[in-house]
């Protein structure tokens, strides 16, 4: 790696360091002490190119007898490498680097990884989501003991949703990530990387998202991928399931143990349903919101939508005809944003009126799993049968009955 | 000592905490705790990639060997942002502000713009596992006995968690500590005996302490002091708490050092070495009587040829080379070493030193150390023991080391490379504009009190505590109207008094000290009783009335005299004005220290002219 060496004069002194990027106007170098400085006043007396390297990591040997893993990265960093000379931190992303990061995985598997894209997670979109099902469906098909997804925890849930929906999987399909990011010695990354390689060679079926389970490094919940939701901005275990209990616990160690009903390793065909109608409108309710909105959608060509209503499912009256209106011809499901319990647009007047309008009630469904669904339904799907799809349970979104959990 | 000869060169790093009203990276209050209070605790690991150590930096490489559990304790004090779950705020513009005064006081240039940097700590004392910090200030200096002493930096950081426990592979820490903000100062290694040391270290004090914005009292200041001496190493002492000691700490590591290299000197001259091999030596101690030994689950030695006596030999006052391996057992987290030239003690017997000899094959002039403890601590600190041994033939190795109360060091670590450090991405620079520089510079204790001893005679040594930030606003306040002896008497004098009396003088603050002073200067109490009315005060904070109700007898000062004067009437018609004195007497008797004399003196006189008038 390439860097520049600087001699400068500021308040009366000579310093002397690698010059970091900066705007226009100041100087920003990073002395021997290993501090950054910036001047503003300042006159360069000498500079040089020089070469910074970097120390190659030892990598561990692969052990032929252990099970194979393939983990595809979607950007986010599941490892990187700090570079104190220049401060510098990259993200890296062979299967040598991640093993070298968190040695612990080449005692548990063999990892074949492949760095599918290389974004922030709410840069996520639909296409991706296909190009992503298609590679993970391959490595399905190419034998792998798991999967492996790295990604970044913002929109982790979508992904996996999406994945839920349009992969009938064999092996586990996990999804993980980091809310400290790898560069700290704190970082989440290495114990939910861990966890999710004991995960993805376990003794499951389905897509699933595998981060903390409490602010302490103790052990990981195995979150049905339809199930769980990001429910703090910051905290390690900010995912959490919601209307279903996580389906197991993992320590680092390697033990698991279940604690929802799963489908299990080997029950489904591999199959893959890669189509996914991208009109899709999730549109959360809140007082005195006009029903225009709808009407703006639906004249894009938006025929699905996700009403993100109050409490039991309701958005104001005001809204019953344009609903009944643009129900004609779509797809109108509703959810809560209560998040937690069922949709029941029977107990009050105006969930009747939506129901005769049209609306579906999307059960026990998450806003943003129904917003899949309805996509993944209307690309898959005529219109009439996905109406008749959405209160269906077809991967685990739904339960028809609610726990005390 | 002739320290010139030896080429002492000696700085120090003072820590001191500010007292801010909130931490440097969040709004959490800079508020210490008791471990008992703790809401909540958890635990974490920390972890640092090989790759990243680069191949120099023993300090670190030996903190992720000895990987730990690091338990924390949580507060109502404390946020997400001390555990490590919520990015931090903006740096404490308040905390800045102090560091920009404490550099101005110190001579020093000021960056343009203050770039916060992740320095890589991984001992558990920061849940990030790197500590805040950014450089503020530069190339400044003080002068001491008319030498002017560099200051090569100064530093705004955060304060590391407290260690409360540790216990075996487990380490305890209390949040409460973790964030409050502290200036870290450097001075140049100008400093060329222990005295000057010493001096310098207490100038920065109060330098400190002038700007009245750093915490006081036992842990708010730490010294860290480099020393080394021509042939010897660099050694970072840390945490030095009692500045008093400091010249000691100083005479202690010469001294050190200098015993190192004799002992290097007679190595050398042995053709001394250093067996690699780690024994088992389980079998040897199967039916020993040393209890230590017998319930250890393993228990292994090592040789040193030709250490025989060197073991053992003192290199501090109560210290001896063994105690530094021993020291190095205890950061593995075992109990310590045994070595041959201490031995048979401790319930080890002759026979069982005989048979560990021939066990490891030692010859005479060889030393022997034995470890015990659970296996793997025990391979690896005898792995240590044995690469710190190899190094006594080449002299002083440079490390970190401990102080301890009596003035010696015990190690700590390996010092630690080039710090590891890398941008704190969640916190923007800042520019250290014109306003910010601008601040005022506090006057310094020293100059104040020098003042106090010309304007109102203080002694000197009086005078420098009334200028202390804490006294001087209300010490000038009253001094003029109380009288300044009267006044340090009331600040100072008597609440030391006190204290030695087993009152609770640190819930004095402020108000109680102006309420005090101000009923003296209005003449509502003597200033005699000041006393009683600080006792009063240390148990309930009261309002002038009910102190002074509290104060004054059953019955007024008026009352009383009229009452005494009736009783009295052929005592004053016998004696006319000389009947004054023992009625004062009587009155003050019941009075002192409650009504000052002069107040009692003019009523009495006043009440015994108009009785004789009446007559
Ligand atoms: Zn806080």
């Amino acid at each position: 790696m390439k860097a520049k060496r600087a001699k400068i004069k500021a308040k009366g002194r000579i310093f002397e360091g690698i010059v970091l990027p900066s705007e226009k106007g100041k100087i920003v170098l990073k002395l021997s002490s290993g501090y950054n400085v910036g001047f503003y006043d300042y006159e360069i007396i000498e500079e040089e190119e020089i070469e910074v390297s970097f120390v190659e990591p030892g990598y561990p040997a692969k052990r032929d007898s252990l099970p194979e893993v393939k983990v595809i990265s979607t950007g986010g960093t599941i490892a990187s490498r700090v570079d104190y000379s220049t401060g510098a931190v990259t993200s890296q992303f062979s299967a040598e680097e991640i093993v070298s990061d968190i040695p612990e995985l080449a005692e548990i598997c063999r990892i074949d990884a492949e760095l599918l894209y290389n974004i922030l997670s709410e840069n996520m979109k639909p296409e991706y989501w296909i190009r992503l099902a298609r590679r993970v469906y391959e490595a399905i098909k190419d034998g792998y003991d798991g999967v492996i997804v790295t990604h970044g925890t913002d929109t982790m849930h979508y992904s996996a949703s999406a994945l839920a929906f349009m992969l009938r999987t064999p092996v586990p399909v996990v999804f993980v990530g980091a809310q400290r990011s790898s560069d700290r010695p704190s970082s989440d990354a290495a114990i939910n990387m861990i966890c999710s390689a004991h995960t993805s060679l376990s003794d499951l079926g389905e897509v699933a998202v595998v981060m903390h389970a409490s602010t302490s490094d103790d052990f990981c919940y195995i979150h049905r991928g339809v199930k769980v939701r990001k429910n703090h901005t910051s905290r390690r275990d900010a995912f959490q399931s919601i209307n279903y209990p996580p389906l197991g616990r993992v320590w680092p160690d390697g033990k698991i143990e279940w604690t929802g009903e799963r489908i299990r390793r080997g029950v489904r065909e591999p199959e893959l349903f890669d189509r996914l109608e991208e009109k899709v409108a999730l549109v959360k309710f809140y007082p005195g919101l006009s029903p225009d909105i709808l009407d703006f959608f639906y004249e894009k060509g938006f025929r699905g939508f996700v009403l993100e209503g109050t409490g039991l499912g309701h958005v104001s009256t005001d809204w019953v005809e344009t609903v009944r209106r643009i129900a004609e011809d779509s797809l109108v499901v509703m959810t809560s944003q209560c998040l937690w319990g069922r949709v029941c647009d029977r107990v009050y007047d105006t969930g009747r009126y939506l129901l005769k309008a049209g609306v579906i009630e999307g059960e026990d469904m998450l806003p943003e799993v129904a917003l899949i669904k309805t996509m993944w339904l209307l690309g898959n799907f005529e219109l009439e049968e996905a109406k008749n799809l959405v209160k269906e349970n077809l991967v685990g979104e739904i339960n028809y009955r609610t726990d005390f959990n | 000592m002739n320290y010139a000869d030896l080429g002492l060169r000696v700085g120090i790093e003072i820590h001191q905490q500010l007292d801010t009203r909130h931490k440097l990276f969040c709004r959490c209050p800079t508020e210490l705790r008791e471990t008992e209070d703790a809401s909540f605790e958890f635990f974490r690991y920390l972890r640092l990639k090989r790759s990243e150590l680069g191949t120099e930096d023993r300090a670190a490489r030996e903190e992720v060997m000895r990987s730990r559990k690091f338990i924390y304790k949580f507060y109502d004090t404390t946020c997400l942002v001390e555990a490590d779950e919520e990015p931090p705020t903006e740096i404490n513009r308040e905390a800045l502000l102090i560091g920009i005064q404490i550099a101005k006081m110190l001579n020093m240039e000021l960056v343009d713009e203050l770039h916060v940097m992740r320095k890589i700590v991984i001992d558990g004392s920061n849940t990030t596992g790197f500590q805040r910090t950014a450089l503020l200030a530069f190339d400044g200096y003080l002068e001491v006995d008319g030498r002017k002493i560099g200051v090569a930096t100064l530093c705004i950081e955060e304060e590391a968690a407290k260690k409360v426990e540790e216990r075996g592979g487990e380490v305890v820490y209390s949040l409460d500590r973790l964030g409050i903000p502290l200036v870290e100062i450097g001075t140049g290694p100008d400093i060329d005996s222990p005295e000057l040391a010493k001096k310098v270290a207490k100038k920065l004090g109060m330098i400190l302490r002038s700007t009245g914005k750093v915490k006081r009292g036992l842990g708010t200041i730490r010294q860290d002091v480099n020393i080394s001496i021509e042939h010897g190493a660099r050694v970072e002492i840390k945490g030095v708490q009692d500045v008093d000691i400091l010249d000691r700490i100083v005479e202690y590591e010469v001294i050190r050092q200098v015993n190192l290299l004799k002992i290097r000197d007679e190595l050398r001259r042995r053709n001394a070495k250093v067996c690699e091999e780690i024994f088992d030596v389980k079998e040897v101690f199967a039916n020993t009587r040393s209890k230590i030994l017998k319930r250890a689950k393993a228990l292994m030695a090592v040789k040193l040829e030709g250490f025989s006596g060197l073991v053992g030999m003192e290199i501090q006052p109560g210290r001896r080379l063994g105690t530094e391996f021993a020291d190095i057992a205890k950061t593995f987290g075992l109990g310590g070493i045994f070595h041959t030239d201490e031995l048979p003690a401790y319930g080890i017997s002759q026979e069982e030193v005989e048979e560990l000899r021939r066990a490891v094959s030692a010859k005479d002039g060889d030393a022997v150390i034995i470890a015990s403890g659970d296996e793997r601590r025990v391979r690896n600190a005898l792995l240590r023991i044995t690469e710190r041994a190899k190094f006594c033939l080449v002299g002083v190795p440079e490390e970190t080391r401990r102080a301890n109360e009596d003035g010696t060091t015990s190690y700590l670590r390996p010092l630690p490379g080039a710090a590891r450090m890398y941008p704190e991405t969640d916190v923007p620079p800042v520019r250290i504009d014109e306003e910010m520089r601008s601040v005022d510079v506090p006057e310094l204790i020293e100059d104040r009190a020098k003042r106090y001893v010309e304007q109102f005679g203080l002694a000197e040594d009086l005078a420098m505590i009334m200028a202390d930030p804490r006294y001087s606003e209300i010490f000038e306040e009253f001094a003029e109207s109380v009288g300044a002896s009267i006044a340090a008497r009331v600040l100072h004098i008597i609440p030391s008094q006190l204290r030695k009396d087993g009152y609770n003088v640190d819930g004095l603050g402020i108000e109680d000290f102006r309420l005090t002073l101000s009923l003296i200067r209005d003449g509502k109490i003597a200033k005699e009783g000041a006393e009683e009315v600080l006792k009063i005060l240390t148990e309930e904070k009261l309002g002038e009335e009910e102190i002074l109700s509290r104060l004054s007898p059953s019955q007024d000062l008026d009352d009383f005299i009229a009452r005494l004067i009736e009783e009295k009437r052929d005592l004053i018609a016998e004696r006319r004005e000389h009947a004054f004195k023992p009625l004062m007497g009587l009155v003050m008797k019941e009075f002192r220290g409650k009504v000052d004399g002069k107040i009692i003196a003019e009523k009495l006189r006043n009440a015994i002219k108009k009785e004789l008038e009446k007559s």
